[in-house]
């Protein structure tokens, strides 16, 4: 290679190596601000204010869904903490039990007050007969 | 004689001709497979066991979003070829892309959005996923605005390509970002490690899409290019002759 093509190339892995420090460096420092949501037990343990709006997210516990007229109060969970959530409102289609949701909203006493409710799904895809089969 | 060869084929001259012998057999080919496997998809293959039929907008979204991502790939190999050689090709490569990729990011946008509707209950949340992809289209608008904005296109090419390969940090950004953070998006269904966690009946003409779609979209790039060796070198006797 030629030593001005050589430089070129130095100078390109040198703009690639600064470039990817810098953006890395602001990424590590914001960390788990870029989260989407807290999980239940990163929310034991960390103390937020009650005029915090935040999202909360994990699995829906099963048989924990209770209706209420239009309420709806259920559990979120990482099967490690719990968190009760009161939501009045219309869930999504893909809210059920033992699946992922996301809850937008103020934590008070204990309980989760949501303003804003989505469901989140995995990345599974199958066709229902053969999801039956993988149940049993 | 490998080195004549790249020689020869980075004129523009030669890659015109070239690549109008083989452009007609990619187009046809791409095209009825991308058409055979949208079929497939749309209509031959079962519902979803979660989603229904709304997890079918797959097979357009996936297909995009791969390309949206590929392109800048490819768009930060070529802009290395330019500063490393002066490959003028590769030059005008960059800018013959940069409108096709912030298009299919544009597919990936919008097609997410319209999946999230029935499945998350929302169009639009800011999670990290999201929010890379969208940085990723404005990175292609800002590109392409810049090229524009130079008269000199000699320092526009350079601009351009130093400009690509900083903004290169923000790809594995986007492929990594559902597993770093908690994303509302879910994670990735087909890796090069694991097995997929996509049921065959619906991976095959997935995987039919995103072929035929790269094959598309790669037509659009050459279409694309010849446009730009015609606007650049339009002094150049063979263009006059040829046009």
């Amino acid at each position: 290679m030629h030593p001005h093509r050589r430089k070129r190339l130095f100078n390109i892995i040198l703009v690639l190596l600064f470039s990817t420090s810098g953006i890395g460096l602001i990424l590590y420092s914001l960390n788990t601000n870029l989260d989407y949501f807290f999980t239940p037990t990163e929310l034991t343990n960390i103390n937020i204010p009650e005029d915090k709006r935040i999202k909360i997210g994990g699995m829906v516990l099963e048989n924990s869904v209770v209706r209420e007229q239009s309420k709806v109060i259920f559990t979120v969970t990482d099967y490690k903490n719990y968190i009760e959530v009161v939501y009045e409102g219309i869930v999504p289609d893909l809210f059920k039990e033992g699946s992922g949701v996301v809850a937008l909203g103020f934590m008070q006493n204990e309980t989760f007050y949501a303003q804003e409710v989505l469901a989140k799904h995995d990345e599974n895809y199958m066709p229902p007969n053969l999801s039956i089969n993988n149940d049993n | 004689m490998i080195k004549r060869f790249i020689h020869q084929f980075a004129s523009p001259k030669t890659y015109l001709f070239q690549v109008n012998k083989i452009y007609r057999y990619i187009f046809y080919i791409s095209l009825i497979i991308y058409l055979f496997s949208l079929t497939w998809g749309l209509l031959f293959t079962p519902e979803d066991f979660v989603q229904g039929n709304s997890y079918r907008i797959i097979y357009l979204h996936v297909p995009a979003s791969f390309m949206s991502q590929s392109l800048y790939a490819i768009m930060a190999i070529t802009s290395i070829t330019y500063l490393i050689w002066r490959v003028k090709l590769a030059a005008y490569f960059i800018i013959a892309i940069a409108p096709i990729g912030a298009m299919t990011t544009f597919i990936a946008l919008i097609s997410g959005s319209i999946w999230g509707i029935p499945t998350w209950g929302t169009w639009w949340q800011w999670d990290a996923r999201i929010t890379s992809t969208l940085i990723l289209f404005i990175m292609y608008l800002g590109l392409i605005s810049l090229h524009n904005s130079f008269s000199n296109h000699e320092k526009a090419d350079k601009l351009l390509s130093w400009l690509v390969i900083v903004g290169f940090v923000n790809i594995p950004i986007i492929k990594k970002s559902v597993d770093w953070w908690s994303t509302l998006h879910q994670s990735a269904s087909i890796t090069l490690t694991d097995k997929p966690s996509i049921d065959p009946s619906m991976l095959y003409p997935l995987i039919g899409c995103i072929i035929g779609f790269f094959g598309l979209i790669i037509c659009l790039v050459i279409l694309s290019s010849k446009y730009q060796i015609f606007k650049r070198e339009r002094k150049k006797s063979w263009v006059k002759e040829y046009v």
